[in-house]
């Protein structure tokens, strides 16, 4: 029974709401003043807030306050920030000899560790998260490597790009299409892979890859090598290890054997700064099959090979 | 009392002004306890930070210091990482504990004597008190019209409040950095901004709480005099107007004409004057009291004037109320002190407390923690084998660089190197440096025939190469590729 009668509380003093549920009554206890006082304060505080910030939703976007702060302004500001404090390194980085560059662990992690961000933004796309490649595209954990593992290579890979036609210094070389231009028949062809699946141990020795063991070294020892270990020189890939860039099995092979294969990589001197590419290139470099600048090629050469950047 | 007629009454509004209190200066054995209790926790906020403590060339050598930027919690012996924060957590309990241990005995002696709320607001009293003059000077002086006089005692005690919060605010910084330099950069601009804003906030609030705010933070704000009704029971001891002995109240002239019609209270309102949240206790146990016993004083003294027992108003548990109403004799305050709830709360408290040092005493202060990469999750290498790459984390929290060794339980043909070394250099250990009180990470390859199981169980493991006792293990597998093409 609800009943409607204010009346105050004889032990408080406190007058009652004045509604009443099974004898049960609310307070009617004042709020204190200076909590009014802080409602208004927060009420001003509001006004000044939408007089100076983005508040407002209008049709396009909200209204601009006078400060003219946005949320984009401020990245912006923060990215400026962010690369201003980088110059340093990223000149250190420039400026230092690719050879003397494991020598430093401190510049060495921090190219790393920047070559790590900006691949997820350029390579993740081909190369995957993890760098780990696919079918076409090279797994660049491992330690086996088309054009070579070394810092100095790494970065002339990446700056020149591969195959790319319209670019003189670009990694190039070409497979030919044996099968469809007509160089070799179908069934010398499958002798010719099982010659290549015994190199890597995946098949044992019989009559076809006897026969193949002949075409081999007619038709593909010339790049390949005669023993099937490849050129670096013309990224011709090693035949006798565990890793294949397309694949071992009988159909990847004949495909490749019959139609070829062209993998292009874009160059990155035209859109990247040299800094970046380094980065990009120890980090590569560091993901586990990184290899040792030979010793035996001379400074002179080598920077004659990588130092001449695309953009300069 | 209340007349119905005041249900219309327009003075009953929405919201109620603040009544102003200006508690009467008082003496006695609550003001000196009081005055002791305010020394020793004024003077280990003040000087807890200035401490030293030697912890090596690695460490800082204050005895409490919260490191936020580095991530460390310094307390004289014991330092403690934020994946130690279970410490820190353990102690919130032992002072919730303890604070329902102290308020199950003693009622609310947190929010009298040692809540800084109150420490402060009686601070700031004593502060008006000796420019404004006692209660009845400030009544005046609130009344009297702006003059010189009133603006300048204003002025000088503002100026003293927002000093004493300009400390507050100053000491509070010195647990976040080193106190001496902190010190010396605070006053040449070189300390951080966030550093002067938290002196001013500090500042400010203390200023605002402590001069303005007082008994309102404890009525309005403080959910803790809420909780702590909970806490209490009929054998928790509180302060008590023994209304049973003062009731009805008459003035000493009027009980000398009338003998025996009047109880002991003469109606003074001295328990009235001396309280800080402006509260008259004979109304009975309500929330504005926050037990400082200050009424206590009060009316012992006049008890004493007047020639009638001490006590009208002390310290009494409602069951006790209860007894000396019927005329029986009070429990005895060891029984009350010392009953099941009292002893079940000191019991857990202490057992979280022996617990924590007990952990504390026998925590590794070496530890590993072995994620393996999920991407890829294994590496095909030329020559057949598979790699699986793994980031260790190896923990140092020493205050000296250590030399540690990495090994691996059994895993066939397995053998290890870290980003380092090389795959020429792997075996079934490396050994790796820790610099002191800090965490090492290493990416840890490992190389196994491509021939298995699709997924092998194993374990990283770390020691010390010092102490062997220091060690560490963390469980991890090892991935390979499906048999077959």
């Amino acid at each position: 029974m609800m009943t409607n009668k204010k009346r105050i509380d004889e032990p408080t003093g406190t007058e009652t709401v004045g509604h009443e549920w099974d004898g049960i009554e609310e307070l009617d206890t004042p709020m204190p003043r200076w909590w009014l006082w802080t409602l208004y304060a927060t009420i001003v505080w509001a006004i000044g807030y939408v007089i100076l910030y983005p508040a407002w939703p209008m049709v396009h976007s909200a209204t601009e306050g006078v400060l003219g702060w946005t949320s984009r302004g401020q990245l912006e500001q923060q990215m400026a920030a962010r690369q201003m404090e980088l110059e340093p390194i990223r000149q250190a980085l420039v400026s230092t000899d690719m050879r003397t560059l494991e020598g430093n662990p401190e510049l060495m992690q921090q190219a790393i560790e920047g070559g790590r961000s900006a691949f997820k933004v350029h390579c993740v796309q081909c190369h995957g998260f993890g760098a780990a490649g696919s079918k076409g595209y090279p797994n660049l954990n491992d330690d086996d490597w088309l054009w070579g593992g070394d810092l100095e290579t790494i970065e002339y890979t990446l700056t020149h790009g591969i195959r790319n036609p319209d670019h003189d210094q670009t990694r190039f070389s070409q497979m030919p299409s044996f099968g469809r231009d007509g160089i070799l028949q179908s069934n010398e062809i499958q002798d010719l892979v099982s010659y290549v699946r015994l190199l890597s141990g995946r098949e044992k020795n019989s009559a076809a890859s006897t026969r193949g063991a002949a075409l081999f070294e007619a038709n593909c020892a010339v790049c390949h090598g005669a023993d099937g270990t490849g050129d670096r020189t013309q990224g011709a890939p090693n035949l006798t290890d565990a890793i294949s860039l397309y694949g071992l099995d009988r159909t990847s092979l004949t495909d490749t054997i019959t139609n070829a294969r062209f993998g292009v990589m874009p160059r990155w001197g035209q859109r990247l700064d040299p800094a970046t590419i380094r980065m990009l290139a120890a980090y590569v470099h560091s993901l586990g099959g990184g290899e040792k600048i030979p010793v035996a090629e001379t400074a002179a050469e080598a920077k004659a090979e990588s130092g001449d950047n695309e953009q300069s | 009392m209340n007349n119905p007629k005041e249900v219309l009454d327009p003075d009953l509004k929405l919201y109620a002004a603040r009544k102003d209190v200006f508690p009467k200066a008082v003496n006695g054995t609550f003001r000196r306890l009081k005055w002791a209790i305010m020394a020793i926790t004024l003077a280990i906020y003040y000087i807890t930070p200035w401490i030293r403590w030697d912890r090596g060339p690695y460490a800082p050598d204050q005895a409490v210091l919260i490191d936020l930027a580095n991530r460390r919690f310094y307390m004289f012996g014991i330092e403690i990482w934020p994946h130690e924060f279970y410490y820190v957590a353990g102690m919130l309990v032992m002072a919730g504990i303890g604070l329902f241990l102290v308020t199950s005995a003693v009622g609310r002696a947190w929010c009298g004597y040692s809540c800084p709320q109150t420490v402060w607001t009686d601070l700031f009293q004593h502060v008006e008190r000796a420019i404004d003059g006692d209660r009845n000077a400030q009544f005046r002086l609130k009344d009297a019209p702006w003059g010189p006089k009133k603006i300048g005692k204003r002025m000088l005690k503002w100026s003293i409040w927002l000093f004493i919060g300009f400390w507050t605010g100053g000491a509070w910084i010195m647990y976040f950095a080193d106190a001496p330099t902190l010190v010396v950069d605070f006053w040449t601009g070189q300390a951080p901004f966030v550093a002067y804003a938290t002196v001013g906030v500090l500042t400010m609030t203390t200023f605002i709480l402590g001069g303005f705010m007082r008994e309102q933070v404890c009525i309005y704000m403080c959910p803790w005099p809420r909780i702590q009704s909970a806490m209490m029971d009929e054998k928790s001891l509180t302060v008590t107007y023994k209304d049973w002995r003062g009731e009805p109240r008459g003035s000493v002239k009027k009980a000398e004409a009338n003998p025996g019609s009047f109880g002991d209270c003469i109606d003074c309102n001295q328990c009235v004057a001396v309280c800080p949240t402006g509260i008259d206790i004979r109304e009975g146990p309500q929330i504005g009291c926050i037990t400082c016993a200050l009424c206590i004083d009060a009316c012992d003294n006049v008890m004493d004037q007047v020639g009638r027992p001490r006590g009208l108003i002390d310290y009494a548990t409602l069951e006790d109320a209860e007894l000396e109403k019927a005329g029986k004799p009070h429990n005895p305050v060891l029984k009350t002190l010392f009953r099941p709830r009292t002893i079940a709360y000191f019991s857990i408290w202490v057992a979280i407390g022996m617990a924590m040092l007990f952990a504390v005493g026998n925590r590794t202060r070496i530890d590993i923690s072995a994620n393996k990469d999920r991407n890829p999750v294994f590496v095909q290498l030329a020559d057949g084998h598979v790699r699986n790459s793994y980031t260790i984390n190896l923990r140092n929290m020493e205050n000296r660089p250590r030399e540690m060794t990495i090994g691996m339980t059994e895993l066939k043909g397995g053998v290890m190197w870290s980003n380092d070394g090389s795959r020429e250099t792997a075996g079934q250990t490396l050994v790796t440096k820790v610099p002191a009180d800090s965490v090492a990470r290493l990416r840890l390859y490992v190389a196994a025939p491509g021939e298995g199981p699709v997924r092998e169980d194993f374990a990283i493991t770390v020691a010390a190469v010092d102490d062997a006792e220091a060690n560490d293990i963390d469980e991890v597998f090892f991935e390979r590729p499906e048999t077959g093409e």
